[in-house]
């Protein structure tokens, strides 16, 4: 497989992950993805039909817990971290009107 | 260099003896950090707070109801969860977080006495095989400091190299503790997947991340496990199989049965003087009535490629929840909601975290998925199962922890996938899920330490930790 | 509308059902509705670096039920993945959810419309979690969070496209309901948002194979809204294409007040949910003895309930009222236990009771006359001893002032025990001949209504005690000699 990474798809790609990029991160970012894909291209040399992929490296199966409530962090703590906020709520800015 | 004490136990009869006390352990440990500082290996340092634990922990030890660790002082990579204080994975994202939370195995560690003497400095978000890639600057490695340590957990090994502390905590996902370890001489070990709990633990590839420890020692790295170790509430990938008392069974009686990649041994990158250091070992081991066959692993060139598809994929979608909205790094450009997701990211986040979060999420996206996920998830499971077969018939796989000592700062920081290529020999382990564990049995021509490399299968490790306890004699 | 003659919708509806277990789904944080903001968080909830989830397993259990409830297949080997997407009231920047691998698959509900039925496809139930709330509304420039909602767990439900008419939407809605209020795993509150519905509607001419462009409806906060969304939606497709004019796909939201949708279309392209398997979390096994378990442990759905009361004499429609909710069933079973008489018990539930919750505006579990007690003034009735007007009029009020009074003991108290003695009555018909010996003839002479003149003496004279069944026995017999 022989991909090309173009604008477009670093384009794309920065709009799912919520990452900018000015012209001459792009190109770079365009640059080692490339290269990084080129790399990576070489497990597609494997003949891989007849294998199941590996979904869980844990043998564990069926954990699950008891349904009780236990109250780990005051409001207080909840808040601390937060960048910008009132004394109730994370407060995020808005999405601009007509946009 | 010589650590003024290499176990606990060493400590310990010095506790007892009144030679020492926690306070002064402590003490010689700060004054170390301090000397050394410009080494870049902690980020922060608990002064005050590991005296007045050391002052708790010598009164225990007086009233004899101290835990196993008193004595032993610890510092944690800076990944790791500790309640009420900082933990910024090394990132501008993270910066000034303070966690509400201990992980479990931290918890476990204290609970027991350990004392913790501060945070260590790593390759941001433990992305990195050098750590050139923190957002609080380069550790250089104690040994020379015009090279890297190694990474990720690069403070986390210069720390224990340079007597910092006795030992410390560090994570493995592709290598980052055995390599950093190999760097700087220091016995390192990454256990089995699910072994120790990942709850406190920044993830970066879920199926693949793992505590581990740097010591100088077998019976501290024995202890630390046995301690950490075990089932726990809070992560679900945490395997329920009874902990063995490692550090109690130190004893190998037995020849073991190990096998040797030839095509590691004869890897081109390898330096020609680790090559030929490393079969001289293996005659010796020979010599000693262990029995050596030398094997061929098909699958060694996808290792690499195979790590990189999975662990970015991963960390693609651990990373999302860095966004400067309900904690980290909030940019002053983030004006409305489009641009505070992409500016508190872009700004907070470096380069190589950056690109890894790039490749990963266009493993995941759609019309790439099967081509790469999917084939990647499919060659785990090849090297996973072919691992497993040939750990079936030996005891161990052995090794060279790292193809070269450690390189120059600034050498491979602008190729990437030269980087990628050092880890060769230490992403097997977490790719099949076995533990492996690195020895400081060797030093180059060159001045500087690497390690020789054993993985054994899954939770073998009383066996893995009992043969390096031998061949660390 | 003649628009019905040419045209069918084609509605598929997803139900979000919000589970009612006391913690949430990966975290024990508290669920309950209406706390203050951000109290009921954790590390976990908040997405704070290096937590991790775990299941809870009594959302496991009500999964499956409402799968068994539904007719589904339940899933033996589960998964969970990753969806991921960017939004602040969603924390972790992913969702965890079913994706590949639904609990539940290939269920259905039978949807009793007026003169047919319309047998309609679950196609998966599968577990996931909630988001937290965003306000938009409460600052000018900034969206509040609050997180509180954030891993509550929830099911979704999809249904087929086999729904045909807003109707039926509205049936099949308060069906779900109905059945989750049952199991008790939800309180299908829609106002609340405890229960959630999307639609996708789309139209076609009647008899084309192909279905015509869907249009998913959203925002539709009660099951009266969704059919009148869906009615709204259905009309402006239908007049879309009589124009000439093209369906397009779209998002639209449904505004309440006008009783319109409207598009939401973003500039954004359409999301890339990047979904794949969940690293955090190993498999859930399902076996067959657990869903037995399950099963075994489930009261009577209401279906199931109906059937049993048709079959024990009643009506189709006093079936449905009294299966309407779980609390009248087991209200109405538990008086039947009192008593042989299904159809008093019937006419007391349907009746007295449920006329007082109504007017109250009280649910029947906070009704405060036991069922036995309204079993026992049935069979006061049947022996003789009081009539159904005295009982519901005189003695129900008062057994509502003091619910756990014996019914009994209360009319003596009251006087109100009725006359049954034959001869006491023989002797006040006797007074009531006597009085009119002109109206006696009259009936004897054909006029049989006069009868009703003598009852209402015997009545007078014994204070309205007189058992009237009894008393018209006796008084025709009387005349008949």
């Amino acid at each position: 497989m022989n991909m090309e990474v173009n604008n477009e798809l670093i384009d794309k790609l920065a709009i799912l992950a919520r990452l900018e990029f000015d012209s001459v991160s792009r190109e770079a970012i365009k640059k080692d993805l490339q290269n990084i894909l080129g790399f990576v291209d070489k497990i597609n040399e494997l003949q891989l039909d007849d294998v199941d992929p590996l979904i869980y490296i844990t043998d564990e199966v069926n954990v699950l817990r008891g349904d009780d409530v236990k109250q780990t962090i005051t409001h207080e703590e909840a808040m601390k971290n937060v960048p910008v906020k009132d004394s109730d709520y994370i407060k995020v800015p808005k999405v601009l009107k007509g946009k | 260099m010589n650590p003024l004490y290499s176990s606990l136990s060493q400590i310990k009869i010095d506790l007892e003896s009144r030679k020492t006390d926690c306070i002064s352990l402590v003490k010689h440990y700060l004054s170390n950090i301090e000397k050394k500082k410009h080494l870049n290996a902690f980020l922060e340092v608990y002064a005050e707070e590991a005296l007045q634990q050391a002052a708790l922990v010598d009164e225990k030890i007086k009233n004899k109801t101290a835990g196993r660790l008193a004595g032993m002082v610890i510092a944690l990579k800076d990944v790791l969860c500790h309640k009420g204080h900082k933990v910024s994975s090394s990132s501008k994202i993270l910066k000034g977080f303070t966690s509400l939370y201990s992980g479990t195995a931290i918890e476990r560690l204290l609970n027991e006495d350990a004392i913790i003497i501060g945070r260590t400095n790593c390759d941001e978000f433990a992305m990195g095989s050098s750590n050139e890639n923190s957002a609080y600057g380069n550790v250089k490695n104690g040994l020379d400091e015009t090279k890297v340590p190694g990474g990720s957990s690069g403070g986390s090994a210069v720390a224990v190299q340079i007597d910092m502390c006795l030992a410390s905590l560090g994570t493995d996902t592709g290598g980052s503790i055995r390599q950093p370890a190999s760097f700087c001489g220091v016995i390192g070990i990454k256990p089995t997947y699910g072994r120790i709990s990942r709850y406190g633990l920044v993830a970066y590839a879920s199926s693949f991340d793992q505590i581990g420890s740097f010591t100088h020692s077998i019976s501290d790295c024995s202890l630390l496990l046995e301690i950490m170790s075990g089932a726990d509430d809070f992560d679900s990938t945490a395997s329920s199989k009874a902990v063995e008392t490692y550090s109690t069974k130190l004893n190998f009686n037995r020849k073991a049965k190990i096998a040797v990649f030839s095509d590691c041994i004869n890897h081109p990158g390898i330096d020609i003087e680790i090559k030929s250091r490393t079969l001289n070992y293996i005659e010796e081991l020979k010599s000693a009535g262990h029995e050596i066959e030398f094997i061929d692993f098909p699958y060694l060139d996808y290792l690499v490629p195979t790590y990189y598809v999975l662990t970015t994929a991963e960390a693609s979608s651990n990373l999302s929840r860095f966004d400067g909205i309900r904690f980290g790094f909030k940019s002053e450009n983030a004006v409305d909601l489009e641009s505070t997701y992409k500016r508190n990211r872009s700004e907070g986040f470096g380069e190589e975290v950056k690109r890894r979060i790039m490749l990963g999420t266009f493993v995941l996206s759609a019309g790439f998925y099967d081509a790469y996920y999917t084939k990647g998830q499919k060659v785990r499971r090849l090297i996973k199962e072919k691992t497993e077969e040939i750990l079936s018939r030996f005891d161990f796989i052995l090794t060279p922890t790292t193809p070269t000592t450690a390189f120059g700062l600034g050498e491979k920081s602008d190729d990437p996938i030269a980087m990628y290529l050092a880890d060769i020999f230490t992403v097997q382990a977490p790719i099949a899920g076995i533990p492996a564990i690195t020895l400081p049995l060797f030093q180059h021509s060159n001045g500087m330490p690497y390690g020789l490399q054993l993985m054994a299968g899954s939770f073998k490790e009383a066996e893995l930790l009992a043969f390096s306890a031998e061949l660390m004699k | 509308m003649s628009h019905n003659d040419k045209y069918e919708a084609v509605i598929g509806l997803e139900v979000h059902v919000q589970l009612l277990t006391k913690s949430k789904a990966f975290s024990s944080d508290a669920t309950e509705y209406g706390a203050p903001p951000n109290t009921q968080v954790s590390v976990i909830t908040l997405g704070h670096p290096g937590t991790l989830p775990c299941y809870n397993k009594k959302a496991l259990e009500f999964a499956v039920k409402i799968g068994l409830a539904t007719n589904c297949s339940i899933r033996k080997e589960n998964q969970w993945a990753r969806k991921n997407y960017f939004y602040p009231d969603l924390p972790k920047g992913y969702q965890i959810t079913q994706h590949t691998t639904p609990l539940c698959t290939a269920g259905f509900l039978v949807l009793k419309m007026e003169g047919y039925e319309n047998k309609i496809g679950i196609t998966r139930i599968h577990m996931e979690e909630d988001a937290g709330k965003s306000m938009h509304d409460q600052d000018p420039y900034f969206t509040l969070i609050d997180l509180n909602r954030a891993g509550i767990p929830l099911i979704e439900i999809v249904s087929e496209p086999d729904l045909r008419t807003a109707d039926e939407a509205y049936t099949y809605v308060s069906e779900i309901r109905k059945i989750v209020r049952y199991l008790d795993i939800c309180d299908g509150n829609m106002e609340e948002g405890s229960m959630r519905c999307d639609a996708n509607v789309s139209v076609r001419l009647k008899g084309a194979e192909e279905y015509g462009q869907k249009v998913e409806v959203k925002n539709m906060n009660s099951i009266r809204n969704v059919k009148r969304a869906i009615e709204h939606e259905i009309i402006r497709q239908i007049d879309l294409i009589e124009k000439g004019e093209r369906v397009d796909q779209d998002t639209r939201s449904f505004d309440a007040l006008k009783g319109t949708t409207t598009s939401m279309r973003s500039k954004e392209a359409a999301n890339d949910y990047r979904y794949f398997p969940e690293p955090d979390l190993p498999p859930i096994i399902v076996s067959e003895e657990y869903v037995q378990k399950v099963k075994s442990e489930m009261p009577s759905l209401p279906e199931q309930l109906k059937q049993k009361f048709i079959s024990l004499g009643l009506s189709d429609y006093d079936a449905s009222v009294l299966t309407e909710e779980k609390e009248i069933a087991n209200y109405f079973m538990a008086v039947c236990n009192g008593t042989k008489n299904v159809k008093a018990a019937v006419n007391w539930v349907m009746g007295p009771v449920k006329s007082f919750c109504n007017e109250q505006a009280i649910s029947i579990s906070e009704f405060l006359i036991p069922a036995k007690t309204i079993s026992e003034l049935i069979s006061m009735i049947d022996e003789g001893g009081m009539n159904f007007s005295i009982a519901s009029q005189k003695l129900f009020p008062e057994l509502l002032k003091n619910p756990s009074a014996n019914p009994k003991q209360l009319a003596e108290g009251m006087n109100l025990i009725q006359q049954s003695d034959e001869g006491l009555i023989l002797k006040y018909i006797d007074e009531a001949l006597a009085k009119f010996p002109e109206k006696v003839a009259e009936f004897k002479g054909g006029k049989t209504g006069i009868a009703s003149l003598f009852m209402g003496e015997v009545m007078k004279l014994s204070k309205g005690k007189a058992d009237p069944k009894l008393t018209n026995k006796l008084l025709l017999q009387k005349l008949d000699s």
